[in-house]
Parts: structure tokens; sequence; C-alpha cells
């Protein structure tokens, strides 16, 4: 098991959002506030390593023709498990992400994880990938929710510093509205995953060198 | 001004399925190359949606008279997979013309959010049997607008010339964004 590989894989190379392109719902929707997208980030990780788990562990148990409707439904008892537990214990994060909690039964990197890894992989393999993958998720909804709260409140760490008002760093009177609306989810995450590739396409050509020069 | 008519025009409009309240990207993303398969996508997801809609009714009302309200996001998931399957059998058996129209799309519409999404809102919303299935044919309305719209976008967005780094995804994402904020504009209109 390589997990430095691993890790790599689910921060940058196989990135979640922003290289595999899955759960692309949740990374517009509710990426407003540096909360959200770290509550929303820890949930899907403990859905996903739960998940991964379980499905690991009972892979060579469940026949290969209703392996998706089972799959799902153990991501879906683990996602209300989340969602009551939300409920009761942080109740303000439940609000504010409201029916994006149940819907991360349909989140294709839970599944998709499932499907690509944990069905064909070890218990403690599957856990970590669930952690790394789950960590790539989450950082790549903190950088879009970072830019888009700056730009569209004005404010960084809305909802967890400074009393839940946030730090503001650019006057009230300057933000765009609109970068916290939807226009500004699919504007941001378009120049964040272009980012991001211009970055790949730079590590690659750093890479090719190393050989050439070799 | 009737619930109806307002539920109908919310989710065309000024609540659109995807392009405010972002159900179902992934599949506006994925099939969104051609006006056809775009169109035959959307036709789909609205066929599923009212269906599901009027589905998980019932099965809510079930799950109220036994006391299991907790397992509705589980339950009302099971009822959709479920769903699209039968759907997929009866067509392919009874309109085999509209089961090639719809064949392919059909199993990808289990984990399209907005089927998901609207049965959770119906029952946030406490709409009634008949405002559900209303709602849930709207929304499908709606995500086949801006669905097809967004196809005529993106085939020629596809053409242009841009940098390297932004081809594919990224551009088409920022595409989605102005047109997100042409609709934007309808958030203006007063019917409530």
């Amino acid at each position: 098991m390589d997990f430095k590989k691993q890790f790599k894989e689910g921060l940058l190379y196989k990135n979640p959002v922003l290289v595999q392109l899955l759960g692309m719902c949740s990374t517009l929707a509710i990426t407003t506030s540096l909360f959200n997208g770290i509550g929303m980030g820890l949930a899907v990780t403990a859905i996903l390593i739960c998940s991964n788990v379980l499905i690991s562990a009972l892979r060579n148990f469940i026949p290969s023709q209703i392996r998706i409707a089972a799959y799902i439904t153990i991501i879906a008892g683990f996602v209300t498990i989340v969602d009551l537990a939300l409920q009761a214990f942080i109740p303000a994060l439940s609000a504010s992400l409201g029916v994006f909690i149940p819907l991360i039964v349909v989140n294709c990197i839970v599944l998709g994880r499932a499907e690509a890894f944990a069905s064909k992989n070890t218990v403690a393999a599957s856990a970590v990938d669930g952690l790394c993958q789950g960590i790539g998720y989450t950082c790549a909804l903190i950088i879009v929710c970072v830019i888009r709260e700056l730009l569209g409140k004005g404010t960084f760490g809305g909802g967890i510093l400074n009393g839940g008002e946030g730090i503001r760093l650019i006057p009230a009177q300057f933000p765009a509205m609109q970068m916290v609306m939807p226009v500004g989810g699919f504007l941001v995450l378009g120049f964040v995953i272009a980012g991001s590739q211009k970055l790949m396409m730079h590590l690659e050509m750093k890479i090719k060198k190393k050989e050439e020069a070799k | 001004m009737h619930p109806i008519v307002r539920i109908n025009i919310s989710a065309l409009l000024s609540q659109n399925f995807i392009l405010v309240k972002f159900y179902g990207i992934c599949p506006f993303m994925g099939v969104s190359k051609k006006i056809d398969t775009a169109l035959g996508m959307g036709m789909a997801v609205t066929f599923v949606m009212a269906l599901a809609s009027a589905a998980c009714y019932l099965i809510n009302l079930l799950l109220i008279a036994l006391g299991l309200e907790y397992m509705q996001t589980v339950a009302f998931i099971l009822v959709i997979a479920a769903l699209v399957q039968v759907v997929e059998m009866f067509l392919k058996k009874f309109v085999p013309a509209l089961y090639k129209a719809l064949g392919v799309f059909l199993p990808l519409i289990t984990t399209n959010c907005a089927v998901l999404g609207v049965v959770l809102v119906n029952v946030q919303e406490g709409y009634n049997f008949l405002l559900s299935v209303v709602n849930g044919a709207a929304g499908g309305l709606g995500f086949t607008l801006a669905i097809v719209l967004f196809a005529s976008v993106r085939e020629r967005v596809d053409k242009t010339d841009c940098p390297e780094c932004f081809k594919g995804f990224p551009i088409a994402l920022i595409a989605a964004g102005l047109l997100a904020l042409a609709f934007m504009g309808f958030s203006g209109l007063k019917i409530f």
C-alpha cells in the first residue's frame, strides 16, 4: 500500500473535483462561505471513509448484478446518520447546507470510489483512499469558497471567524454580490479548474525535462 | 396567484433547477454536447421526475404512518432506482420508439440529483399530491430548457479558440455562468 502516492493522487493528480470532475452540484451550490465548505468537505470525507470500508469488507458477498443498488443503500444509510448527527449537534451547518446533505447520496464521488476502488481493494487501502479523496474534495471546496467569499462578500472565514461575521478584507461597498450567487459558482469553478489544468501541464513538462536530462 | 401557476413559472425560470438551484449539474455538463441528446436527456428526466414525485409522495405517507421519517433518504433513493428500472423495462416492452430515444439516458437518471432533490423539496415544502407532481414535471421542464439552451451555446463554444488550459470543461463552466447570469434576470419576476 502506497500511502504517499494515494495522497498525492487524491489531492492533485486525481482530485475528485478538479480532475475527475465529480460532485459538481455540491461544489457549486454550497461554496459561499468557509464554514459551509469545511463542513461539507468533512461530512463527505466521513461518509466516503465509512462507505469505502463497509463496501470493501462486503466486496466478496455482494453479487455483481445488484452491486450498484447495494452500494447506494449502504451510502444512503451513512448519509442519513451524518444528516441526523448534524441536525442534532451542529444545527447551524445543517440549516445552511439544507437539502445538499441528503443529496450526498447521489454525489458521484462516493459512488464512483465505491465502484472504482473499494470494490476491488482491501479494507485498509479503501479507508486510506476514502480519506485521501475526501481531503482532495475538501481542499477544492475550500479554494472555491475562499475566492467566492472574498469577491462576493469581501470577507474571509465567514461562519467561523470573528463571531460568524468573518474578517473583512474588502470594504462593504465594493464586493460583487453576484459572486456568491449561482453565476459566481460557475465562473470561479471554471477559473479554478483552468488554473489546476495549467498547473498539471507545468508539472508534466517538468517531469519530461527531468527524463530528457537523464 | 394560483399555486400551480406559481410553481410552474418559478421552476421554469426564477428558480430554475440547474442554473439557480444547482441540481443535476453532472448530466448538465456531461450530456450537453449536442442539442438532440440534450433534448432526449431532458425529456427522460422530466418523465422520471414527475413519476418519482408521485411515487415518493405515497411512500412518504407510508413512512409517516409507520413513524419512520428518518428513513426518508434511503427509501426515496431506492424508490427512484426501482422506478427507473421499471420505466426502462416498461418502455422497452410497450413503447419501443420512446425507449430507443431515451434508452441510453435512463440508467443515468438514478444518480441525477435533480430527481432526489425535487422529491426532498416536495416533502420539505409540504406540497400535496397534485402540487408534488406539478413541481416534479415543471422542474423537469426547467431542466430541459436549461440543458437545451446550454447545448446550443456549447456547440459554438467548442469551436472557439481559447487558451489551452481553458479547453473543454473550464470554458464550458464559464459559458454556463453567463447563462446563469441571464437567468438571474428572472429573479426580478414578482409573482409571489
